[in-house]
């Protein structure tokens, strides 16, 4: 075993990497881009090489400078966690050239599974079950009505070249095959230049199920159970468990063992993932790509195995047996993870940037695991992946399992940006879900419901928010107060009156809508308040204590926490966050002071006007990129930039003048 | 501190007469208030809105921090005082908190006779003025008024304390470091430019905040230049070109929050010379008040109940609680600062003088705040009393009052009747603040004791000529004179021509001193010099 580790990543996995070799008496050594000069991890491990700039093409993708950092360091191994340098055979060629272990498979089985094509073509081989289509050369409408029957209806027809959705077609019969067929080429020719066919079998509610295998350089091969993962929104995944529900043992057996057999099919070696398309109508299953590394949903497999997934891995890389063969595996109960994002599910699940200015988390114990890169008071940057932890919850079977990830979700209290937590507990809580009953699209197809039902406002909602806004202005009302008069009745925050309490309006935004809360303090009772919005009046009391609201609503007694950054306020329920904003006028603009300011933090791309040169309205001024999207800023009115304050290629913040404009003056009549 | 023990049956038959009756008048004062607050009616508040504009005291809402208390004073400026109604006299005054500090505001209402100064609106624009100067308050002026009120020039313009006083009072404030911040959300015509110009910062809302000296109408007749209302001195004009304003805000809400940025750069500290606690409520419910005071006003009642619903705890350390009887006086506090009580218990003689100019004096010294609840027909009357100096007694209480320069408060909660009113420091005597209840009366004297005095001189004249006045003559002369003193006396009639800062509901009696002692403390407390003392 090797005496010093080094972890070629950042965030919660080299964290969780570190976590174990910690336990091994490994000493660790992590890197770091400038953006992750005080992360985390970096302060997780025993030593630190600062390997270059935030960009990760300057930093974590360059090989040649971890290598470098490990020798410095005298490191006899890499971990490369998941992302990243993981899957890149030139670095691990380069670690075994540099004569330094790379903790993952051989090369020439990274190569293969790299390659789509390659490794279909190498599971076919090895008769691993793959999804039937047809990929000849032949496009005459009787081959490929023969193949599809073959491959049984329905199938789908996609552009060979193609991508995006352009020229695909779903056929349910053989009698639409021809029209299908002709439209689906013509768009092809279209699209891409080439009109070539495949046809697939269509799987309508596939489940994704995917094996974890082991094997180590002595010609063994585990399966470690596996994890259903067909909560996904766009092919990323959203909660992930293990085992996977409602599969009998017989497919599980047979999964596992076609998975093992697919790794050695490849001379395969440590921790790899072997994902399958599950129907569970038919129970076929199919081989779809197999990841050679550890995946981030690895620790429900460790929550069901009770193995340390990492240990595993570096025994293997340092020549050791598996630590426990298949007939020794034993799983017991379930396990959920679930991943929690900064990201907007109501701007299209929109990457959030921002500071982390509230974090608290359920405590960890036997049932509640949390793997984290991350601190409150923490960036999460523009420049990685926006994940903020990862939730891993176990149960002695799916209920409790289940019951304990709402739980800990709703525990989970996040401040200072956008979350995906909300969503989560939808999901968990939702009906199909709770079955064990999602397949890979059903998130996309629920996707409307599922975010929206994070956005109840309901009595108790608006009680409490309007409780919280009154008592926090009262407060706030005397922390304000300039000077030693603590106990002016000026602070009494009632909105009182000469006759009678006048009701206080707060103007808020709640999931970009305008709202109007109207709230009434009830005379001569301190802390009892009348909350109306949109005309339906609820009366709610209650008290606030630092971050603790204690409300009684309609005789309901519960707590609340709150994060308040001044503008954003998040109230956290047992059973909910409601997520709301002071609505404070933004007027500069349109004032003729004219400042721009960056609607997030990113980069600038380019300026595509000239300081002092005539604009019309919509043209666009400059481009700033900001979590791999670009969003244009367009001139509001006819007139001038005066004068930009960044460059191209500048980093900006959320908020930070990006330039002057001034629109033109009305001619004088 | 002795805790003051009812003595009140909210069970007898008395206190439900009593209490009924009061809450007649409050009920009267409720709604007569409610309709003043509709301002210039329905019609002018939609034609208002529909120009993008917030109702006056929406924009105060909106000025102040959520939540703050209003102390809104005179509101029943101008009722039934001219043969139009102007309610509350066309601008709303008041005290609430801004960016956590107490300020006078002064908000023209557009929707009465567009915002336009009667004799009293000048008169309540002036009080609001001298509330801020005497307690060191900032002012924040809303503008939407069409200036002087042409037609009552005479009775607006020319005079000291006229329109012209409001400019005079904005300059020597601000000399005070008494900020002074305007926010034009509507006209600001001729004199009225002159707001915001003299203020220390000034906001215009851009399209319906306009300054000129003289409006389109004159120009087009002085000069025959045709311009309109917003290139002739609209938002742009005033904060790109003239400088006139310093700040263009986009539309009211705009320009109230920047103002309410304004005052939070004011770089003021409330130092308080007291010794606070905390506040406590007292022991007995406010509302109690109105079974407490008699039905009867000829029937005595002890001050003390009233007081008990008053102060912190219903605490009060009685001052010389065996001697002068009729003038109850003592300490206690108020939100937990230090005050000490000066209130009628009956006609006032000789020895309750000198027992309130000693209090007085005390306080005076000691720099505690003075609560006046002054329910007084007036010093005793007759031989002996002359004889014993009343009036150098008497004399010695009013010189105590006059120059005591703690804060004064007072509230009418009864008759306030003749050199009474002197001692008890009525508005000549420069309370800071001064409130009436519904059921108060004040006049020189009451109107049955005035329609005597002028039927005993008319029998003495007839007598000398050696007739007698008949039943039916006598009740001729009495009727006029009671009926005019009762409307004269009203409070209704007092607050309308701002003898006082409002009629208020007694039950908020604490709440509303409270307010104005907290708001008179931004002042520091002066050393007080009183005057010669007639011994």
């Amino acid at each position: 075993m090797f005496d010093k580790l080094l972890i070629a990543n950042r965030g919660e996995i080299a964290v969780r990497v570190i976590r174990t070799a910690r336990r091994m008496g490994i000493r660790t050594v992590a890197v770091y881009s400038e953006a992750d000069r005080n992360a985390m991890h970096v302060q997780a491990a025993d030593e630190a090489i600062a390997i270059g700039p935030a960009a990760a093409q300057e930093s974590y993708l360059r090989g040649e400078r971890i290598i470098e950092a490990a020798k410095r360091t005298g490191a006899g191994a890499i971990h490369p966690g998941y992302g990243f340098l993981s899957e890149n055979t030139h670095f691990s060629d380069a670690c075994e050239k540099a004569g330094i272990v790379f903790v993952g498979p051989p090369a020439g089985a990274i190569d293969i599974m790299g390659s789509k094509s390659k490794a279909k073509r190498c599971m076919v081989e090895s008769g691993i079950p793959v999804l039937p289509g047809y990929h000849g050369d032949d496009q005459s409408l009787d081959v490929l009505a023969k193949e599809a029957e073959a491959i049984g209806y329905p199938v789908l027809l996609k552009a060979a070249a193609g991508g995006g959705g352009k020229g695909m077609r779903r056929v349910d019969r053989p009698e639409d095959l021809a029209s299908a067929l002709a439209g689906a080429k013509r768009e092809s020719a279209a699209s891409f230049g080439d009109d070539t066919m495949l046809v697939e079998k269509l799987l309508l509610t596939p489940r994704h199920v995917e094996v974890q295998v082991f094997c180590d350089s002595h010609g063994n091969g585990v399966y470690l159970f596996e994890r259903d993962c067909s909560s996904q929104r766009r092919h990323q995944k959203i909660i992930e468990e293990a085992p996977a529900p409602e599969l009998s043992e017989d497919i599980r057996k047979a999964m596992g063992e076609t998975a093992v057999r697919a790794a050695q099919a490849i001379d395969y070696r440590g921790a790899g993932t072997v994902e399958f398309l599950f129907d569970d109508k038919s129970g076929e299953f199919y081989f779809m790509e197999m990841n050679t590394r550890l995946q981030v949903e690895h620790p429900v497999t460790e929550m069901i195995t009770g193995q340390d997934l990492v240990e595993w891995q570096l025994r293997v890389a340092a020549g050791e047996r598996l630590p426990l063969l298949q007939s020794e595996l034993q799983r017991k109960g379930h396990s959920f993870e679930a991943r929690i994002y900064a990201e907007d599910p109501d701007s299209g699940f929109l990457p959030a940037t921002g500071t982390l200015t509230h974090l608290s988390t359920p405590t960890e114990d036997d049932y509640v695991r949390i793997d984290t890169g991350v601190r409150e008071g923490d960036e999460i940057s523009p420049w990685y992946d926006p994940m903020i932890a990862k939730l891993i919850v176990w149960g002695e079977d799916r209920n409790i399992a289940l019951r304990r990830l709402k739980q800990a979700l709703s525990e989970y209290r996040i401040a200072g940006l956008s979350t995906n937590i909300a969503f989560l507990y939808n999901l968990a809580a939702d009906e199909a879900f709770t079955k064990g009953a999602v397949h890979t699209r059903y998130v996309e197809d629920n996707l409307e419901d599922l975010v929206r039902r994070d956005q109840r406002w309901d009595r108790r909602d608006r009680a409490l928010a309007g409780l919280y806004l009154a008592l926090a202005a009262g407060q706030q009302h005397n922390q304000n107060a300039a000077g030693d008069d603590r106990f002016s009745p000026w602070g009494l925050a009632d909105a009182w009156r000469v006759a009678g309490p006048r009701p206080y309006h707060f103007h808020l935004l709640w999931h970009d809508e305008a709202l109007l809360l109207q709230v009434e303090a009830v005379p001569g009772a301190a802390g009892k308040f009348r909350v109306d919005a949109n005309g339906e009046a609820v009366e709610v009391e209650g008290s606030l204590s630092g971050k603790h609201l204690y409300a009684i609503v309609e005789g309901h007694r519960f707590t609340a926490e709150v994060a308040d950054s001044g503008s954003d306020i998040t109230l956290f329920t047992a059973e909910c966050a409601v997520r709301f904003t002071r609505s404070s006028g933004d007027w500069e603009h349109e004032a003729g002071h004219g400042g721009f300011t960056a609607p997030m933090n990113g980069r600038v791309v380019q300026i595509l006007a000239e300081a002092g040169q005539p604009v019309k309205a919509g043209d666009p001024l400059l481009v700033l990129e900001a979590m791999k999207m670009e969003h244009t800023m367009n001139a509001p009115a006819d007139g001038k930039v005066e004068s930009f304050h960044c460059g191209a290629g500048d980093l900006v913040n959320s908020g930070q003048v990006l330039l002057e404009f001034s629109a033109e003056e009305k001619a004088e009549v | 501190m002795a805790v003051i023990k009812t003595k009140l049956d909210t069970r007898s038959d008395e206190f439900a007469a009593n209490r009924e009756r009061m809450q007649g008048l409050v009920n009267d004062l409720n709604s007569t208030l409610e309709e003043i607050r509709k301002g210039g009616g329905e019609e002018a508040a939609k034609r208002h809105t529909s120009r993008g504009k917030l109702l006056p005291r929406e924009r105060i809402n909106r000025l102040l921090d959520p939540g703050s208390p209003f102390l809104e004073f005179s509101a029943l400026a101008a009722h039934e005082v001219y043969d139009e109604s102007v309610p509350a006299a066309g601008l709303i005054t008041g005290i609430g908190r801004i960016s956590g500090v107490e300020c006078v505001v002064v908000a023209n209402d557009a929707t009465v006779k567009g915002g336009t100064y009667y004799p009293v609106s000048v008169k309540k624009h002036l009080r609001a003025q001298t509330i801020a100067a005497q307690n060191n308050l900032p002012c924040v002026y809303l503008v939407d008024s069409g200036g002087a009120n042409l037609p009552r020039q005479d009775d607006v313009f020319p005079d000291r304390e006229h329109f012209g006083r409001i400019f005079f009072n904005q300059a020597n404030m601000s000399a005070r470091n008494i900020p002074q911040i305007a926010v034009v959300m509507g006209s600001c015509t001729a004199g009225g430019a002159y707001v915001p110009a003299m203020a220390d910062e000034s906001i215009i809302v851009r399209g319906n905040g306009t300054i000129f000296l003289g409006g389109p109408p004159l120009v087009k007749a002085a000069t025959g230049e045709e311009v309109s209302a917003e290139e002739l001195g609209g938002g742009d004009v005033h904060a790109k070109i003239s400088g006139v304003t310093d700040q263009l805000a986009l539309d009211d809400e705009h320009g109230l929050a920047l103002a309410r940025q304004a005052v939070s750069r004011l770089n003021r500290r409330k130092q308080l010379q007291l010794d606070i606690a905390e506040p406590r409520e007292p022991l007995y419910a406010p509302e109690e008040i109105y079974g407490v005071v008699p039905a009867d006003t000829k029937r005595p009642y002890d001050v003390r109940e009233i007081i008990a619903r008053i102060v912190d705890g219903s605490e009060f350390d009685e001052f010389k609680p065996l001697y002068g009887t009729t003038l109850v006086c003592g300490f206690a506090r108020l939100y937990g600062y230090p005050i000490g009580i000066v209130a009628n218990n009956g006609i006032l003689f000789s020895e309750s003088a000198q027992k309130g100019a000693h209090f007085i004096e005390l306080c005076a010294q000691r720099g505690i705040p003075l609560v006046f609840l002054q329910n007084i027909t007036g010093f005793m009357v007759g031989k002996q009393y002359e004889a014993e100096g009343i009036a150098k007694h008497g004399a010695k209480m009013v010189t105590a009052v006059a120059c005591a320069a703690v804060p004064k408060l007072t509230v009418l909660i009864g008759g306030s009747f003749g050199a009474g009113n002197y001692g008890m420091c009525g508005r000549a005597y420069d309370p800071r603040f001064l409130f009436m209840w519904p059921n108060s009366r004040i006049s020189v004297m009451g109107g049955e004791q005035a329609a005597q005095v002028m039927i005993q001189i008319t029998r003495d004249k007839l007598q000398a000529k050696g007739q007698e006045l008949s039943a039916e003559q006598e009740e001729a002369i009495r009727r006029p004179i009671v009926e005019k003193y009762e409307k004269e006396g009203h409070p209704y009639y007092a607050s309308a021509r701002l003898w006082d800062d409002g009629v208020i509901d007694p039950k908020d009696t604490r709440r509303v001193l409270g307010l104005s002692l907290s708001a008179a403390l931004n002042a520091p407390i002066e050393e007080t010099r009183f005057g010669v003392f007639r011994m």
